[in-house]
């Protein structure tokens, strides 16, 4: 079951607001509404997250993103539609009720960081953990370990105003990682760091996720922040969710020509990673098969080289054309004398290192995963064409001719 | 009652009889609650009697020392200097039985003012309706002459220390209010909004981070209801509530140039150990409470909250 779960969500400010979502369902505009005072900021937004899964609602500003995660853990109480969080019925829960899901189901991060400025950066890892009603020295042990989690060991002692604004998030961060909730609501909580802070953030997010398997919601107005961080990325346009998909879904496939303007400046050898667009290789050599096989594979393939593997795809090397023949010609049973080593990249490897690894090796480059197996090849063509923008149109000059890709 | 047709003739506005209105209304108050205001008044007077009989019981150049030390302690060893050569000046010119006595009405109205401004300040930061409700009275309270409300009080207490001390707190109560209001209202909304998010009730977000946060502004506004408490003390010199202002009072029907100019100079001394004293208090109030538990902490074998140390040079 999904950790979050948002039903036809409507969120209307202004004097009852519950005749707007009529109204809109009804196919009325929002500046239809505008002109009774209401000021419709979420409408008919439906969305999952998977446990585990890092999902970026992104747009501009004032398209409804803090009020959209506000109805998450309720904040705001939505005009409409249901919201469930781990399995909790947000808008059902009042008072008492609401307050246990907080403290024990989904904790948050603010743009601003939100420390109390006179409590110590300890004291702020471990408020959650007061709210929960913990004693002291438990606190301290927790909210110690949340600190280290996030590099701030020994800072404890320290007050949030002695820190640079990269430091107090991450105290921020500690103190939503200390409450140990499985969801962790994120409010562009990058976007008040500088640039460089900022990626190194990313980077530890992402890292801290892979290590503690939190299900996260981030909220940012940052296309290139969405791609990094985001498994799947909802589109966000005027209170409304225009799209749903994963980077690769939404730069190559944008729902509409809004999506398409806004994603059209992203840097695609940045976001777009190795596993975006590797292929599964045309044929592959058994690493027990020897020079004979290697050498019909390539003929019947029109391949210059081959990708050795075990039993279990662990990657072994590479085969190239001409030492395969010349070791057909000396009759050698075995591979040993022609193996050469593969240049090897990651799946999360993105499109510029591609670039970089392409340029050490004309063969095609590995993509393999954490434990060496193989799950992919990228070859020099695949590379290049992913590189263009896949919307250009490309003339050709001369005779008719069949390209081989 | 008629309408006196002249002064509609002359202005073309009727006369709005608001006065006798208003009599009517103390009237009424008098006589059926009359029970209700003695009572009050007795119990006002009685406190501030007590206090003023215990700061009057030791030496007055005792108590002098004592109120230099807490200047020096709250502010520094100069404010210190300062204080006592105001506060013995007061003896010395023969005021120290009146000032105690002033001391005590400010210091007893003060309490019972904040005792109702605090909280009202709090409701209305809390709701608009309420803040909307509470600004006009605060306003008619603060910009009405003060000698106006000393009649009122006069008709409900009669002659004494009782409606001086109840004249004192209406005058002196809204800035108690207002920067209550402000203070909580001023609290970062985002870190409000923290606390609610981790499932904090709205008491612990008040104890824990409205209260702490707005405290510097609540403690202005402490200082400002001392100090308007200590100017309505001393006009309520003239409905008999005694002291400083009972002194200037007597100087005025006696002519008496030298006794209005020692009794208002040690008024100025006063007012100013009030003022400067409870500002320091509020400005520093936070730092203040930070170094005096972190030095407990230590006294106790622990640094803070958490038991680690700050490395060295690494802070940016
Ligand atoms: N409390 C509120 N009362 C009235 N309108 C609001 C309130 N909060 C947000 N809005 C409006 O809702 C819209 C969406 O705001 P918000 O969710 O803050 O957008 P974002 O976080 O994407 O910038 C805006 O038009 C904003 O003015
Ligand atoms: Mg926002």
């Amino acid at each position: 079951m999904p950790m979050i779960q948002s039903h036809e969500i409507f969120k209307i400010f202004g004097n009852k607001p519950e005749r707007g979502v009529e109204r809109l369902r009804s196919g009325a505009t929002r500046d239809d509404l505008r002109k009774d005072g209401l000021t419709p900021a979420v409408m008919d937004a439906s969305f999952d997250v998977g446990e585990g899964e890092i999902f970026v609602v992104m747009g501009l500003s004032g398209s409804g993103k803090s009020t959209l995660i506000r109805m998450v853990n309720g904040l705001l109480m939505p005009t409409a539609g249901s919201m469930s969080v781990a399995g909790e019925d947000i808008t059902r829960l009042r008072g008492k009720d609401l307050r246990r899901v907080r403290r024990e189901k989904v904790s948050m991060v603010f743009q601003h960081f939100a420390l109390l400025p006179h409590r110590t950066v300890g004291e702020n890892a471990a408020y959650g953990l007061k709210v929960q009603g913990l004693n002291r020295s438990e606190r301290e042990k927790k909210a110690d370990v949340a600190l280290q989690l996030v590099g701030l060991e020994g800072w404890g002692g320290s007050l949030p105003g002695e820190l640079s604004g990269g430091m107090r998030q991450r105290v921020g961060l500690a103190r939503a990682l200390a409450a140990e909730t499985d969801v962790m609501l994120m409010d562009e909580a990058f976007s008040a760091l500088d640039p460089l802070i900022r990626r190194e953030m990313q980077d530890q997010l992402v890292d801290l996720q892979h290590q503690l398997g939190k299900t996260i919601l981030f909220i940012t107005h940052d296309l290139n922040e969405a791609m990094r961080l985001g498994d799947r990325i909802a589109m966000m346009r005027d209170g409304r969710i225009v799209q749903i998909g994963t980077t690769e879904q939404i730069l190559n496939d944008p729902a509409n020509d809004y999506v398409a303007q806004f994603v059209q400046d992203v840097d695609r050898t940045r976001v777009l990673t190795a596993s975006a667009i590797m292929e599964a290789p045309v044929a592959l050599l058994g690493s027990e098969q020897g020079p004979r096989a290697a050498h019909r594979l390539l003929r019947e393939n029109q391949l210059s080289s081959l990708m050795v593997v075990g039993r279990d795809k662990t990657l072994h090397g590479i085969v190239h054309e001409h030492e395969v023949a010349e070791a057909v010609q000396q009759g050698t049973d075995d591979l040993d004398g022609v193996l050469r080593s593969a240049t090897t990249v990651r799946l999360d490897t993105t499109l510029s290192d591609l670039i970089s690894a392409a340029a050490e090796s004309p063969a095609a480059l590995a993509v393999v995963d954490e434990h060496g197996k193989l799950r992919g090849v990228v070859p020099r063509v695949t590379l290049l064409n992913a590189l263009g923008d896949p919307t250009t149109v490309v003339e050709h000059v001369g005779p008719e001719q069949k390209v081989m890709a | 009652m008629s309408v006196p047709t002249s002064q509609f003739e002359e202005t073309g506005v009727p006369r709005v009889p608001v006065g006798d209105g208003i009599e009517a209304v103390f009237d009424w108050v008098n006589e059926n609650l009359g029970a209700f205001f003695d009572l009050v008044s007795d119990a006002v007077s009685g406190a501030t009697e007590t206090l003023a009989d215990v700061l009057n019981a030791p030496t007055p150049l005792i108590l002098v020392v004592l109120f230099a030390a807490l200047a020096w302690l709250v502010k520094n060893w100069k404010f210190g200097v300062v204080s006592f050569i105001g506060l013995a000046f007061i003896i010395s010119v023969d005021q120290w039985e009146n000032a105690m006595t002033t001391l005590a009405l400010v210091l007893v109205a003060t309490v019972i003012a904040l005792v109702i401004a605090v909280p009202l300040g709090l409701a209305a930061a809390r709701s608009d309706s309420v803040s909307n409700a509470v600004r006009p009275v605060m306003d008619l309270m603060q910009t009405m002459p003060a000698f106006v409300w000393l009649v009122p009080m006069v008709t409900l207490f009669s002659i004494g220390v009782g409606p001086g001390v109840v004249a004192t707190i209406i005058f002196a109560l809204p800035p108690g209010v207002r920067l209550t209001e402000l203070g909580i209202r001023q609290v970062d909304a985002e870190v409000v909004e923290a606390g609610h998010a981790f499932g904090s009730s709205p008491g612990q977000i008040l104890r824990g981070i409205q209260l702490p946060l707005a405290l510097p502004t609540i403690m202005a506004g402490v200082n400002q209801v001392i100090m308007l408490a200590l100017s309505m003390a001393v006009i309520a010199g003239l409905v008999g509530a005694g002291g400083l202002g009972g002194a200037v009072t007597s100087s005025i029907s006696q002519l008496d140039i030298g006794l209005g100019f020692e009794a208002g100079l040690s008024v100025v001394a006063l007012a100013i150990y009030l003022d400067r004293t409870t500002a320091a208090v509020g400005g520093g109030a936070a730092t203040r409470a930070r170094r005096i538990s972190g030095a407990l902490g230590r006294i106790l074998g622990r640094s803070g909250t958490t038991a680690a140390p700050v490395p060295a040079g690494s802070r940016t």
